[in-house]
């Protein structure tokens, strides 16, 4: 165990990759919690969809990827808070409609273009060797916002998380908030999903708070758990992979099924 | 000036009217039950003294230094919220949240009234305990402390007994006549005809066409009670 440890540590690929995963995964389990108990967690992985679409849109067109995920992502995160609290389409058939459609267009893309040579695969399904320098240092930034606006803003997410309806009739803003989430949520998707995949970054944001929903009672040890859970999970995932040659994203999802039925069994033993 | 005066109001539910010209005023120290079938725009209503609706005519005054954001607002329970973790205590002090504007953490102060209130309540006990795990009628009881947390001067309850048993109930009504009758100004929506006369000193019912607004006695003796009553005993909920 600890000769994978030092293996990784010792090539700064893997380094860089355990950096940013382990930043990601803080701020997906963070904003998860809030996300989960608002039943918005479809939300997340309809945005990795369109994570996905606009990143091979953006590899065919030879623009940086990141530059045009970014916005493009926390464009249909807004879209999609609209779309489900204004309920013309109802919110399930809306995350289906445009992360399908997102899908869609990205392979479109993908295959249509000539000489581009586009690993479709790493895409999907997440490649340590993607995270490049600059990847680092924009997670780096991302994450430290992630983490400040959630620990500020901590007593009303918990407020409007628990009841919308109050906080709104107590004067709390609250679509400016929700809003918030979503932006946070966009920006987390897509730092990750380099590392974990479009189709399995959406497992960080729903696996660590359902763990922790087993087993803790109130908001703050479900929060702090599930952010443990997530960097542990993430980190015990991540050597795995190493030591087994398995993709990354996949074997991360992995141990967070192992742990989700670790804490459903202490959940169902503690709460007889 | 009475704390609330509400002058020629009308409202609008997905553009159709469901409120026109609705005059009534709620004066310091008032127990207002609002009655009335559904779809005569009781929610609306509520919405629009929350101001999270804006009236298409006519104007909601406040007075009393009252102010939009301290109304003591107890919602109906949502069907996310029977199974959210949170501890009695989160919930609760979530109340002094709109005093507060952009300051991230509570204060002392705010500790205290939370532990006041929850005191007040008989919910102390519960501090620590699961929300999800307490009965109806203890979850009530929470959401009611975390309103008083919200407000000095006005609750405004919807629906509240909605799932309580008949002794909950009960329970309940007195607990908040016991708050009205330390001052707090109680507006009350409800479809408990019975419990809105043995309880409140004004009634406001509202039918599609008309409405009511007076005294409880008056109510009492209108054609508003008559047809209220068959209505209800039809439902098989009030006898009388």
């Amino acid at each position: 165990m600890t000769e994978i440890l030092t293996d990784i540590f010792s090539t700064p690929v893997l380094v860089r990759a355990l950096i940013v995963g382990i930043l990601v995964s803080l701020c997906a389990a963070l904003l998860g919690v809030s996300l989960v108990l608002k039943r918005f967690s479809m939300i997340g992985d309809g945005l990795s969809h369109v994570g996905f679409g606009a990143l091979a849109v953006a590899t065919v067109m030879n623009i940086a990827p990141m530059a045009v995920a970014i916005p493009v992502v926390i464009a249909a995160a807004f879209l999609l808070l609209r779309l489900s609290s204004n309920g013309k389409i109802k919110g399930d058939a809306a995350i289906a409609l445009i992360s399908t459609g997102a899908l869609g267009i990205g392979v479109m893309a993908v295959s249509l273009s000539d000489g581009v040579n586009v690993d479709i695969n790493s895409y999907l399904f997440g490649s340590i060797i993607s995270v490049s320098r600059s990847d680092v240092v924009i997670s780096i930034i991302l994450a430290l916002i992630v983490l400040f606006m959630f620990v500020f803003f901590y007593t009303k997410i918990f407020a409007i998380t628990f009841d919308e309806s109050f906080a709104k009739a107590t004067g709390g803003a609250v679509s400016a908030y929700n809003m918030m989430i979503a932006l946070l949520t966009a920006i987390t998707i897509v730092i990750g999903m380099r590392l974990m995949g479009s189709m399995l970054i959406s497992s960080l944001i729903i696996f660590p708070a359902l763990c922790s929903m087993r087993v803790f009672k109130s908001f703050l040890s479900v929060t702090i758990s599930s952010a443990v859970v997530s960097v542990i999970t993430f980190i015990v995932g991540m050597m795995i992979s190493y030591a087994f040659d398995a993709p990354c994203g996949a074997s991360i999802v992995c141990v967070n099924i192992a742990a989700f039925a670790g804490f459903f069994a202490v959940g169902k033993i503690v709460n007889k | 000036m009475a704390l609330i005066k509400v002058n020629d109001l009308t409202l609008s539910y997905e553009n159709i009217t469901v409120t026109e010209k609705l005059n009534f005023m709620v004066e310091s120290g008032d127990y207002l039950c609002i009655v009335g079938e559904n779809g005569s725009g009781k929610s609306t209503l509520v919405k629009a003294l929350l101001s999270l609706k804006k009236p298409e005519k006519g104007t909601i005054e406040f007075g009393e230094g009252l102010k939009k954001n301290e109304i003591g607002y107890l919602p109906q329970q949502t069907s996310a919220q029977k199974s959210f973790p949170a501890s009695v205590y989160e919930v609760v002090i979530s109340g002094c949240l709109n005093s507060r504007g952009i300051r991230p953490f509570y204060s002392a102060k705010e500790r205290k009234t939370a532990l006041d209130n929850m005191e007040k309540l008989g919910i102390s006990e519960l501090k620590n305990r699961s929300y999800r795990e307490l009965s109806g009628g203890q979850q009530q009881r929470v959401l009611l402390a975390r309103a008083l947390c919200a407000t000095k001067k006005l609750l405004l309850l919807d629906e509240p007994v909605t799932g309580l048993d008949p002794i909950i109930t009960a329970e309940f009504y007195e607990l908040i006549a016991k708050i009205n009758s330390e001052g707090i100004t109680i507006i009350m929506v409800t479809h408990d005809i019975s419990a809105a006369t043995a309880y409140a000193n004004r009634i406001l019912c509202m039918r599609e066409d008309r409405y009511f607004f007076g005294k409880n006695k008056e109510f009492k003796n209108s054609d508003f009670a008559d047809l209220a009553g068959r209505k209800f005993a039809k439902g098989g909920e009030n006898g009388d």
